[in-house]
């Protein structure tokens, strides 16, 4: 791969890093990364990646931007109130580095989807706000051999942890989806917009850190801090033999759709 | 094999990144003349060579007063 004058200019801060290089961008460049969900995680997500000159972006995601996004979906604007999320947050993809290839995916990911739409990406960013998704997310990964980094958002809190194959997974730590309605989202409980922010970059360095091959990943490790004490804890896990997609011995074998909360159905505010 | 590179028309930090970039393409024990205008790219190009792995056999002052060479090695 040779850079252009204006690429070598545009990524000199990366090529400069010893660590990066000539060579870490150009496998960054060279990158496929599928984000699920454009809101609050996805768009740092997204910006980062897409600043970064990641080759390929695949997002997904079946809503529309409403108002109430703006305070922490930092790709949408104003003007993209009930505008498809995947078309808003592609156009500022393009503003922002028109080298990046954007797919877009206006659905929900499911079981049916998701083994085909995974397959063609080097690394998914999980950056939905609801259960059901991310165990699927974590499955469909898990049984494709995929990496991934898992998000999460609440209130004042936020959790990450990255997987590749081999590595624990979300399942080893979280065996199932709580019950629906049994624990609040961000829709109900509301979140500090800047944590999004906060775990968000956190994700898209763990993106970059893949590709590149530079330094370790959030791997058999959970990070979670709070912001208002803004303190950060990692706490060290494994794959469990037991997991029921990980384990030796899976009782998981194929994707199934949780049920979802009523209130992420209905309410969009 | 010995190659020349001048940025004495590029900025900091412009000057190490095309320093950098032509150092990609050579072999190890590939020499790399760079020249480069006196002030911070005489001082930054050598230092961050040197950082960065590279060894900075010389730093000469050309024929041309203020333009100064530097010769790495991969
Ligand atoms: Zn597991």
């Amino acid at each position: 791969m040779n850079f252009t004058e204006d690429q070598i200019i545009r990524y000199s801060r990366h090529i400069l890093l010893q660590d990066v290089g000539v060579d870490g961008q150009e496998k960054i460049s060279k990158g496929k990364v599928l984000i699920v969900g454009a809101g609050g995680l996805g768009a740092p997500v997204a910006f980062y990646l897409a600043a970064a000159g990641v080759g390929t972006i695949g997002i997904i995601d079946g809503d529309v931007v409403d108002l109430s996004n703006l305070q922490r979906q930092i790709i949408h604007f104003t003007q993209d109130v009930d505008k498809p999320k995947v078309l808003s947050a592609k156009e500022k993809i393009s503003q922002l580095n028109p080298d990046v290839n954007v797919i877009t995916y206006q659905t929900l990911l499911s079981s049916e989807n998701a083994p085909e739409i995974i397959n063609d990406y080097d690394f998914v960013v999980d950056g939905t706000d609801n259960f059901p998704v991310k165990f699927l997310i974590n499955d469909a990964c898990v049984i494709a051999g995929k990496p991934f980094s898992h998000g999460g958002i609440l209130r004042f809190d936020g959790q990450t942890l990255t997987h590749v194959p081999g590595t624990a997974c979300y399942r080893c730590l979280f065996h199932a989806p709580p019950p629906p309605n049994a624990v609040p989202t961000c829709s109900q409980a509301g979140v500090l917009g800047a944590i999004a922010g906060m775990l968000g970059t956190i994700q898209a360095a763990e993106v970059l850190k893949y590709l590149t091959g530079v330094g370790e990943l959030l791997t058999n490790k959970l990070l979670s801090f709070n912001a208002k004490t803004m303190e950060f804890r990692t706490i060290k896990t494994k794959r469990s033999e037991k997991c029921p997609v990980c384990g030796s011995n899976p009782t998981i074998t194929q994707l199934v759709d949780y049920a979802q909360a009523a209130c992420e159905i209905k309410t969009k505010r | 094999m010995t190659y020349n590179l001048d940025v004495t028309k590029e900025h900091c930090p412009m000057t190490f990144v095309k320093t950098k970039i032509e150092l990609n393409k050579l072999r190890k024990g590939d020499i790399l003349n760079v020249k480069v205008i006196a002030g911070e790219p005489l001082e930054n190009v050598p230092r961050s060579a040197t950082e960065q792995g590279f060894n900075v056999l010389s730093v000469t002052e050309t024929a041309t007063p203020g333009i100064y060479n530097i010769e790495i090695e991969k």
